[in-house]
């Protein structure tokens, strides 16, 4: 379905543009790959092809700030077309995946490899995360200007935690020096290492081992101070609990250049919906309790939060049909980001605009991605969907090779009609 | 979701924890067990219950005790047992746990009972034999990680009833290693369901998890006040491995503050009862005066055992899925 229309007109539908404050019925013209005009037709425009949105929201395309593609290395686990595919009828136009790919993503060939069968594909684009340290052991600085060159956007250490604290301080120093952003989940290299749940009465029942919310907390003192002696601008991954947003928020205070995102699993869910050790509410960092929920979704409400990600891991089968902690962690992602933002807007009475900036304009902001807006003359990016339809949670309608979510079974609102990445119709549900 | 270990009709299809199981599925279990004590006593120890049954022990952890006792019930029932010691763990052997589960399903087995070192692997069987449409095959959990271990529990239980007679006038001490314990987990759901009005743990804070007070348990680091006026006493055994490094300095000075001597027991209820589900480990978790002195009940525990096993797996048999 990628049928190159050099010129599209997207009608009747309700567009909602956060970055310009526009929540209303527009029209949208494309020319060229780019946004030509909003509201009324460009001088001499004749759509080559027109799409009705009538009872529609017509979105800029998502941005998702993490979802692993499983490519190179763990191509039985997803491959780079499934997951691309995924993130067509999920909407997601843009996406920053983590570099715990393996071999790791610490080399600049590895990056050009991955943005070159990317860009074959002519699906979403990919922005790579560079491996903060060689392997992401921890020990040496990986050739970050070069890596920079080959399309990196920043510098991350996904799941491995850098137990020396002084490479941590280097690796902020030199990221500095060129002006990129160390993108960490704060987690102590030690304290919860091995843990599979949430410290609480759960896992003490369960018998499971536990990562205490101080994991996260210990290590964001360490990254604060070492952003104050440093001056690196850090983004911050997958933030779990309570205490770790009141300590970002102090930090937001106090000036320093911190931002944030959330998964958005943990939007929603609690250690409880582990139930009887179900291996699909396996995900890193663990669901938190009732209360770390409550202070996520207030989080992103006030903005302490700046955005939510999909968290897109997929694992095969034989990964999760594991008694709970050998199974691997992590849930498929990217076709359930949209409803699960509005899932949050209609529960929390955020408001759809709202919703709609925290996986669009404000991810692309923290990614430093010129990307997640509908202004004139933007790459035309745009996710179209129904904020009403329902659709029901399982394996079949999902078309990530990751089958496995702890929302398998739920009904759940908004479905994306049609996406269109830079002019090009990639994805369309029912041609109308 | 529905509770795993029972059917629509509220009947016993797993016994895979005491936690949620109905007060009147326990005293089912523990009557139906005081039928079987005397069988034991008799010359020819067998009824015909299970016979035909090919039930299935599937140790993935090593535990000659549990599972010699497993067998015994098993063969006292007049069932078919095979004894399986997969000791690598599901994910470094070649085969995965279920595919494991799925072959011996084809030979037709009745009951599997299962150890594992991983909390919650009895679910993941269960599941999977639910979702397969194999409703007639029955999981024992026979110990998993630090979450359960029933039968345990149930014979706790039973040892109990037939000491102290009534359950709602009792305050029960656990003592030791709570933290990596599926005993006391295991213990502490069946006496709360039982009415037990007072369950208290003691141990030091690293080997005490957070929570328990959630469970309806009273902690305690002082032994002396946790062992005021109990009437019974719950000991547990301390794993080698965790008598030196981060948890516990030495087993020496585990046994100066929580090894349960004679001057500490006087300080219990005069007619209080030990017990311990074995091994023991004479001189760090209780003096030998205790273990052989006339409040114990360790080795008679060890005989209800069988008869509990033995209620467990006829129940479950006679449960048509």
């Amino acid at each position: 379905m990628n049928s190159v229309i050099k010129n599209l007109h997207i009608k009747n539908g309700h567009l909602i543009d956060p970055a310009n404050g526009i929540d209303g019925k527009q029209d949208l013209y494309i020319v060229d790959g780019k946004v030509a005009s909003v509201g009324s037709a460009p001088a001499g425009f004749s759509a080559g092809q027109t799409i009705d949105a009538t009872g529609m929201i017509v979105a800029p395309g998502l941005v998702d700030l993490s979802a692993r593609l499983r490519e190179p290395g763990f191509e039985y686990k997803a491959t780079l077309q499934s997951e691309m595919q995924a993130a067509m009828q999920g909407g997601v136009t843009s996406l920053v995946c983590p570099p715990d790919t393996d071999p790791v993503l610490d080399e600049p060939g590895l990056v050009e490899m991955l943005k070159h069968r990317a860009k074959g594909l002519n699906q979403a684009h990919v922005h790579p995360l560079g491996a903060l340290t060689v392997g992401l052991k921890g020990k040496a600085l990986t050739e970050m200007a070069e890596l920079t060159e080959s399309g990196c956007i920043g510098f991350a250490q996904a799941e491995e935690p850098i137990e020396d604290t002084t490479v941590l301080l280097r690796a902020m120093q030199y990221a500095k020096t060129f002006g990129y952003t160390v993108w960490l989940r704060p987690q102590d290299a030690h304290i919860g290492r091995g843990g599979v749940a949430h410290s609480g009465p759960l896992a003490s029942r369960l018998g499971l081992s536990g990562v205490p919310v101080m994991s996260e907390t210990i290590a964001l003192h360490t990254i604060f101070e070492l952003m104050r002696a440093s001056g690196a601008r850090v983004h911050l991954c997958r933030i779990s609990s309570a205490a770790a947003l009141e300590l970002i928020r102090a930090a937001k205070k106090e000036g320093l250049p911190v931002t944030c995102d959330v998964g958005a699993h943990h939007v929603h869910l609690t250690d409880a919906d582990i139930n009887f050790f179900d291996s699909n509410a396996r995900l890193t960092p663990p669901f938190r309790s009732q209360r770390d929920r409550e202070a996520i979704r207030a989080g992103l409400m006030d903005g302490t939060v700046d955005a939510i990600c999909s968290d897109h891991t997929p694992v095969d089968d034989d990964e999760k049909l594991l008694p709970f902690a050998e199974a691997s962690p992590g849930a498929t992602g990217l076709e359930l980001l949209l409803s699960l933002a509005l899932k949050w807007s209609e529960d929390h009475g955020a408001g759809l605009s709202r919703a709609v900036s925290r996986i669009t304009a404000d991810a692309a902001r923290v990614a430093g991605l010129d990307a997640g807006t509908l202004s004139v003359g933007a790459v035309a990016d745009v996710c179209v969907f129904d904020p009403a339809a329902r659709w029901v949670v399982q394996a079949s309608a999902l078309a990530s090779q990751g089958k496995h979510t702890p929302f398998l079974g739920y009904e759940l609102a908004g479905q994306v009609q049609a996406t269109i990445v830079a002019g090009h119709v990639a994805f369309q549900r029912n041609a109308r | 979701m529905l509770n795993p270990q029972l059917n629509k009709h509220g009947e016993l299809q797993h016994l895979l924890t005491t936690e949620g199981l109905p007060k009147a599925v326990i005293n089912h279990i523990l009557d139906t067990a005081s039928s079987f004590v005397s069988i034991s006593d008799r010359e020819v120890k067998k009824v015909p219950l299970m016979r035909g049954k090919s039930v299935f022990n599937l140790f993935f952890e090593n535990s000659t005790r549990t599972r010699t006792t497993f067998e015994i019930a098993s063969k006292r029932l007049s069932a078919d047992v095979i004894n399986l010691n997969i000791q690598a763990s599901s994910t470094s052997k070649g085969e995965s746990l279920l595919d494991t589960i799925d072959n011996l399903s084809a030979m037709h087995a009745d009951m599997f009972v299962v150890r594992h070192s991983q909390s919650g692997a009895p679910y993941l069987i269960a599941k999977h034999l639910m979702e397969t449409g194999q409703h007639h095959v029955h999981v024992v959990n026979a110990g998993d990680g630090r979450h359960a271990h029933p039968t345990q529990g149930l014979l706790d239980m039973y040892t109990i009833r037939h000491y102290k007679k009534d359950f709602t006038n009792l305050r029960v001490a656990i003592v030791g290693d709570i933290l990596h314990s599926r005993v006391a987990r295991s213990d502490i759901h069946a006496l709360t369901t039982l009415g037990v009005p007072e369950v208290r743990a003691i141990g030091p804070h690293t080997l005490l998890p957070g929570g328990l007070e959630q469970l309806g348990v009273r902690t305690f680091t002082n032994m002396d006040e946790g062992l005021k006026d109990v009437d019974v006493i719950i000991m547990l055994r301390l794993q080698n491995e965790r008598m030196s490094g981060a948890l516990l300095p030495s087993a020496g000075e585990y046994f100066k503050s929580y090894g349960l001597t004679p001057e500490r027991l006087a300080l219990a209820k005069p007619d209080a009862i030990v017990m311990h589900p074995g091994p023991m480990n004479r001189g760090v978790e209780i003096d030998s005066a205790v273990a052989d002195g006339p409040q114990a009940v360790i080795l008679p525990q060890v005989t209800f055992g069988i008869a509990v096993r033995m209620a467990v797996m006829s129940i479950l048999a006679g449960t048509q899925g």
